[in-house]
């Protein structure tokens, strides 16, 4: 740890990012200007969320870092570590064991509580960027709430598809006020962003922008009245744990049209077996 | 005839610098009325237009505009988002260039549909019917719908353009050239689809143009403009056919019969 | 329901060092419903002039017109334009229309610009059409392709295709053989047998003595030497 301020950023740097963090919490769905460090990894690793983690992190805390709900993935493992090195503190796999809980591109199967803070990684923060590229012109709609273009996108997609095939970063309304892009989450997702009691963080590093969802606010997804959001996932149980309602990963498991579905929450899929839940391909299940 | 003007403008005034754009223009549009507005290049009938549409803030000057329901009220008095709510609800604006008016990323449906959903049109189903229809009454095939605009030829993107602006009904419609860079056949036919929706939603509008046969077809009324001033306006016949100032003189007898 | 009081005008020409030309004064004369005047004067006497006057697309420098009871002189363009739309109609010796127009939408357009059903104003103008011998192949065309006679008879068409209280005719049956002026002529006498005030301008003296009830000669009111 020597060489280093806790958790990499110096006290300054921490405490801009928190006063960002602050007016975040302050204005549900607002995204907020920092000045994003440069950090020890390349931009699209997650470099937002780090910052955001490292300026809520103290001595106390237990951290768990996901990557599309894995811990045991690269860019899972490799935050895990930066953090362990910089700021000594306690890691964890387990959803409920942690009190920060880094994550890419999911949010864990397991409820969240009060004591919990969810930070997530954002590539494009700005929801509206792909219909209009101007951010003057942009920041100008959310100020007037200007959002007709949301659903033009919307409409474009089931003028196209027939249903909205947005299936992750769907974008959603917050307390009835901002449109907020929910990082490229899953839309099966959306549903636990709203009324979660835990605090939701939202850091993106190369577009220098904090927004959050503080406890207990109503989040919605938009959609049409004819064509209502659905929050889907793959039809099938998972094959380890056997659970039918978590979100699963596809896994080709040979050149012969073989596949599984497991759980994308590792946590979630170990504790299930552990309690002794068992799925279609369970080994102990193949052993019998 | 009403007594209220649909909208009123007092003695607008916008300068750059020390150039004068607009100078002390005032006139009352009624309702169903077209006013044509010509001038050469730089005669301020563009600024003109920018000001009463809320794109460039005049110096001084009142646009008062006919609220559905707040009656009279200065719409550069308004607070933004009021005004963008007008923008998109009572009033259209039709570019000279399609592409400013268009999103071209967009399909022909999502285009007409962006008004409907932006005052708040939640129903797929029922938004899709109202851009087929609109796209019908501007004659451009229904089939066609889910294409882009960069799909369509010069004339099909401006009326593409219209169906997008008059799909909310609006009772004002400010046009900056509307047939300019267009071919004359093409014109034509837009005139004609301009004049009949006028006629049948009783739409008021300024039109901005410099092609006295445009304003000839189109308007009832007309401005002549030079050097930022209004120098002549009445009756479009009248104007056109017993010019009064010099320069109007000067205009109507150097363009080809019209 | 015309009336004309003391009408002068003049033409300052700018493009010519801003001269000054009178071209008539004291011109009056009143028009009745159901009552056909014709104006007479040799060519240039100012008989075009005095309906321009009229109708409103030149303005009036003294004196004062009314029609149906709206005074013309200095008239708001947005009364003058009320006045067209329901009161006053105008034949005049050309046809402007958007190109590519149907004959038939050319015709229908005043009943249209009065918000008559569209089915009806169009089975009007095709009745009035066939009236007068315009070939039905031809009604889906635009006019702007069309024989100057032809021209002048769907001209003819859009101007009697609404009952017009009061009504201008400029030279209606130059230009038609006489089969399509006998039609004219019927249609002018039976608007006047509705009621209508009709001035017109009738080089034909056939025409002029069939439907007017008396002349009025403009060659007293012109100040041109």
């Amino acid at each position: 740890m020597s060489g280093f301020n806790f958790a990499y950023l110096d006290e300054q740097t921490k405490r801009m990012i928190r006063r960002a963090i602050l007016k975040g919490v302050a204005v549900p769905g607002y995204q907020v200007p920092f000045a994003s460090r440069e950090m020890p990894m390349p931009y699209g690793w997650g470099t937002g969320g780090v910052q955001v983690t490292a300026a809520c992190l103290t001595p106390d805390d237990t951290l768990k870092v996901i990557d599309q709900g894995a811990d045991d993935t690269t860019n899972a493992v490799s935050i895990r570590k930066f953090f362990q090195r910089t700021a000594g503190v306690a890691v964890t796999e387990r959803t409920a064991e942690a009190t920060i809980i880094q994550t890419r591109h999911r949010i864990p199967e397991a409820a969240l509580t009060a004591d919990q803070i969810l930070v997530y990684q954002v590539p494009i923060p700005e929801p509206l960027r792909f219909l209009e590229p101007r951010e003057t012109e942009t920041r100008r709609m959310h100020a007037l709430q200007d959002y007709g273009l949301m659903h033009v996108k919307l409409y474009e997609d089931i003028a196209r598809n027939g249903a909205i095939a947005t299936a992750y970063a769907y974008p959603v309304k917050v307390e009835g006020r901002y449109v907020m892009d929910p990082s490229p989450i899953p839309k099966f997702d959306n549903p636990k962003l709203s009324n979660s009691p835990a605090l939701q963080l939202f850091g993106a590093g190369r577009e220098q922008r904090i927004y959050a969802v503080p406890p207990f606010t109503q989040v919605v997804s938009l959609d049409f009245d004819d064509y209502p959001f659905e929050a889907s996932k793959a039809p099938h149980a998972c094959d380890l744990c056997g659970d039918p309602g978590s979100y699963l990963d596809e896994v080709i498991t040979d050149d012969q049209g073989g596949r599984m579905f497991v759980c994308s929450d590792t946590d979630h899929c170990a504790t299930r077996q552990a309690a002794g839940h068992r799925g279609r391909l369970s080994p102990m299940e193949a052993a019998q | 005839m009403s007594d209220t003007p649909l909208l009123s403008v007092q003695d607008i005034t916008k300068t750059y610098g020390a150039r004068i754009g607009c100078t002390g223009v005032s006139f009352d549009l009624w309702p169903g009325e077209v006013m044509g507005i010509v001038g050469e290049s730089g005669s301020g009938k563009s600024t003109l237009l920018g000001c009463m549409a809320g794109h460039l803030a005049p110096d001084s000057g009142r646009v008062v505009f006919d609220t559905r329901d707040a009656g009279p009220r200065d719409v550069l008095a308004m607070r933004e988002p009021e005004r963008r709510m007008l923008g998109r609800t009572d009033w259209a604006f039709v570019h000279q260039n399609p592409r400013d008016g268009l999103r071209m990323g967009v399909s022909a449906g999502g285009n007409v549909g962006e008004r409907l959903m932006a005052v708040g049109a939640r129903h797929y189903g029922q938004i899709r019917e109202a851009a087929t229809d609109w796209l019908q009454r501007v004659e451009i095939d229904a089939g066609r719908i889910d294409d882009k605009p960069r799909q369509f030829s010069g004339g099909m993107q401006q009326r593409l353009q219209i169906a997008r602006n008059l799909v909310t009904g609006p009772r004002l419609v400010f046009m900056d050239e509307p047939t300019g860079g267009l071919d004359v056949s093409v014109q034509a036919r837009l005139l004609d689809l301009l004049r009949g929706l006028v006629r049948q939603m009783g739409l008021s509008a300024v039109i901005v143009t410099h092609d006295l046969a445009v304003v000839r077809l189109l308007a009832d009324r007309l401005m002549v403009m030079k050097d930022g001033r209004v120098i002549e306006q009445g009756l479009t016949d009248q104007v056109l056919d017993d010019p009064q100032h010099a320069y109007t003189q000067l205009l109507v007898s150097s363009v080809l019969q019209v | 329901m015309i009336a004309v009081r003391d009408v002068a005008k003049q033409f300052v020409l700018h493009t010519q060092g801003g001269a000054v030309l009178p071209v008539m004064a004291g011109a009056s004369l009143t028009v009745q419903a159901g009552e056909c005047v014709g104006l007479t004067g040799a060519s240039g006497a100012g008989k075009s002039t005095l309906m321009r006057m009229i109708w409103g697309n030149y303005r009036i420098d003294g004196g004062s017109i009314t029609v149906a009871g709206v005074e013309l002189a200095g008239a708001e363009p947005r009364a003058v334009i009320a006045l067209r739309r329901g009161t006053l109609g105008y034949v005049s010796q050309f046809l402007r229309v958007v190109p590519r127009v149907p004959t038939l939408d050319v015709v229908a357009e005043p009943l249209l610009a009065l918000g008559v059903d569209p089915a009806v104003a169009r089975g009007r103008a095709a009745e009035l059409l066939a009236r007068l011998n315009i070939p039905e192949p031809l009604w889906t065309l635009s006019p702007t392709t069309f024989s100057g006679g032809e021209q002048q008879r769907v001209n003819i068409a859009r101007g009697f295709i609404h009952v017009w209280p009061v009504m201008l005719l400029d030279e209606p049956t130059a230009s038609l053989d006489a089969a399509n002026r006998a039609v004219v002529l019927d249609l002018i006498l039976e608007a006047k047998a509705r009621g209508a005030a009709i001035l017109g301008i009738f080089h034909d003296e056939g025409a002029r003595t069939a439907v007017c009830d008396r002349v009025v000669d403009v060659t007293g009111f012109s100040v041109l030497r």
